[in-house]
């Protein structure tokens, strides 16, 4: 019996039970994985974690299915992803799929964290996520203003830090530190309400 | 939510009387009451507020592009720029963040220290918030007292780091240097004398009549929305939502300390008020813990002379004075990180605004960015 439970012998000799030495590491985000290939198959396309932690989950999703799956998750009370944390991009100029948008979720009512991600090549629309959280809204001018990623259907795609005739997009890699020498002479033309 | 209900038939009343029209006024940013560069471009109907636009962007200085260029222990001075209300809170962040990439012992003395030094940061947050949004609605006596006992935070952290604002705190490991022995004596002064200072403060405002009409049932927001605005922190908590990362996160020495989550019940200002008037209690309780826990012994780990966390991507996140405020990092195992994001508190909290301004009345919007307590530095970032 004593034999059987040492995880060394388990793994060396004995195949035809490697299911019970496995049983208590269950994979990270195994549950949520779960759930949402159920309900939306295919939609994840590719899932990481750092070191398998458990808040360190990243599901990679099809960009079409990111509003579906994200509704599904805040919604479906075993996951109860109520609140978008966080959203920004990441730009990797080299690579096929130009930016990554990443998408921090945080579960009040399970304590947990969550990340999504959806690549997307140089001058594609992703879908906004504002109708799903309202605190999208600020994050994704944030993404557009400094990456230059497009939200399809934004309700209010506007610049949030730099001038609205700044040009160019500061936090790609191909930006310089210094700035591309951009300068802003001329009184900046913003719509105010009521124009 | 008796607030709520009369403004939206104030609104009715008005937009049926011939012959008026709406009122577009700019308050900022160098109004006093926007706490710093904050402008918001206001919609009135007579006094009620029909939109709200805020522009931010003026203290924009790329800190995360900065963080890109730079190595992970030279980033530290620059999270001081970020709250610099409760610097010592970002840098926690920001060394916790990098240093979940690896499993060093981070030795116990600088665990309590961390949390220590956290906690006098939110008193002193906490503080300076009191004094603003007081004097925003009116009352001076208590800007003048709580800028007293912030005085007193503020020369604790002089004695310990030898800066009073941006102090650099901590180091990825732990501590550059072990804290005085006066320090400890000192910071014991502080604690027992500090909760009878805020009852100072209750006696001025909890139940005085003005405070009371300007803060009941002004700025209503419900659980729901402020989850859906992911607001965090006080504002959160003042809407019934017993959500604090200490708890459920535990990090540094927040496991060995013994602590109570204050919850509103209303979500307006008045709730917000009374969550961080508990939430200096308690962090003065905290830190009394701490005091008398503190081991002895190293207060840094041995780390690498060059940090380079292996590739990978890591999402850290602590209670802030304000709210969640986190890293992203995303590291491709070179001494720079590829990509440095802040999770800013005010930011996210700031773009709930126009919910709760709207149908308020002008004046109630200063109640409210008061209420809302927002730090531009780490806002525009």
């Amino acid at each position: 019996m004593a034999d059987e439970v040492v995880n060394e012998e388990a793994s060396g000799g004995s195949s035809p039970e490697t299911e019970a030495p496995e049983a208590p590491k269950t994979p990270p985000g195994k549950a949520l994985r779960e759930l949402v290939d159920a309900e939306y198959p295919g939609a994840i396309l590719e899932q990481t974690a750092y070191e398998d932690r458990e808040d360190e989950v990243t599901f990679v999703l099809a960009d079409d299915a990111l509003v579906k799956v994200a509704t599904y998750l805040r919604d479906h009370p075993a996951s109860s992803f109520k609140i978008l944390t966080d959203l920004t991009a990441a730009h990797y100029p080299d690579d096929e799929n130009t930016f990554q948008v990443v998408y921090q979720l945080v579960s009040v009512d399970h304590s947990r964290l969550l990340r999504l991600k959806v690549m997307v090549k140089e001058s594609q629309e992703v879908p906004t996520v504002s109708g799903v959280w309202s605190s999208a809204n600020w994050m994704e001018r944030e993404v557009y203003d400094l990456f230059g990623v497009k939200f399809k259907d934004h309700p209010d795609p506007r610049r949030i830090f730099m001038p609205e005739d700044w040009g160019s997009h500061p936090f790609r890699k191909d930006y310089p530190l210094e700035g591309l020498g951009e300068r802003v002479y001329e009184k900046p033309k913003r719509k105010e309400i009521g124009e | 939510m008796v607030g709520g209900v009369e403004s939206s038939s104030r609104i009715e009343r008005i937009t049926t009387v011939p012959g008026t029209e709406e009122l577009v006024i700019n308050m900022g940013p160098q109004h006093p009451s926007t706490h710093g560069v904050l402008r918001v471009i206001l919609k009135l109907d007579g006094e009620t507020v029909t939109d709200v636009d805020s522009d931010i962007g003026y203290l924009h200085r790329g800190t995360e592009k900065i963080g890109e260029n730079i190595t992970y222990t030279m980033f530290i001075p620059y999270t001081d720029r970020l709250d610099y209300i409760a610097a010592p809170s970002s840098n926690l962040a920001w060394v916790q963040a990098v240093e979940s990439f690896f499993d060093w012992e981070i030795p116990e003395r600088a665990l309590f220290l961390r949390t220590m030094v956290g906690e006098l940061s939110r008193i002193a947050s906490h503080l300076l918030w009191l004094a603003t949004h007081a004097l925003d609605i009116g009352a001076m006596t208590v800007f003048l007292w709580a800028f007293r006992e912030r005085e007193m935070v503020l020369d604790l952290f002089e004695m310990a780091f030898g800066a009073r604002l941006t102090v650099n705190a901590f180091r990825l490991g732990g501590l550059h240097q072990d804290v005085p022995p006066e320090f400890l004596v000192e910071a014991r002064k502080f604690v027992d004398l500090f909760p009878s200072r805020v009852d100072d403060y209750e006696t001025l405002l909890t139940e005085n009549r003005i405070w009371l009409q300007r803060t009941r049932g002004v700025g209503v927001i419900s659980a729901e929305d402020a989850l859906d605005y992911a607001m965090t922190g006080p504002i959160l908590r003042a809407s019934g939502v017993k959500w604090d990362l200490r708890r459920a996160k535990p990090y540094a020495a927040y496991p060995y300390v013994d602590f109570t989550i204050p919850v509103g019940e209303n979500g307006d200002v008045y709730d917000r008020y009374l969550v961080r008037l508990v939430e200096m209690r308690q962090s003065a309780h905290i830190i009394d813990q701490c005091l008398d826990m503190l081991p002895g012994g190293p207060v840094s780990c041995k780390t690498p002379r060059t940090i380079k966390p292996p590739e990978g991507e890591i999402y850290h996140s602590i209670e802030n004075p304000k709210g969640e405020f986190g890293f992203y990092i995303v590291s491709d195992g070179s001494e720079t990180p590829y990509r440095v994001k802040i999770r800013p508190p005010s930011f996210i909290n700031l773009a709930g605004l126009k919910k709760l301004c709207m149908g308020e009345l002008l004046a109630d919007v200063v109640a409210i960015i008061g209420s809302i307590d927002i730090v531009l530095g780490e806002c525009d970032r």
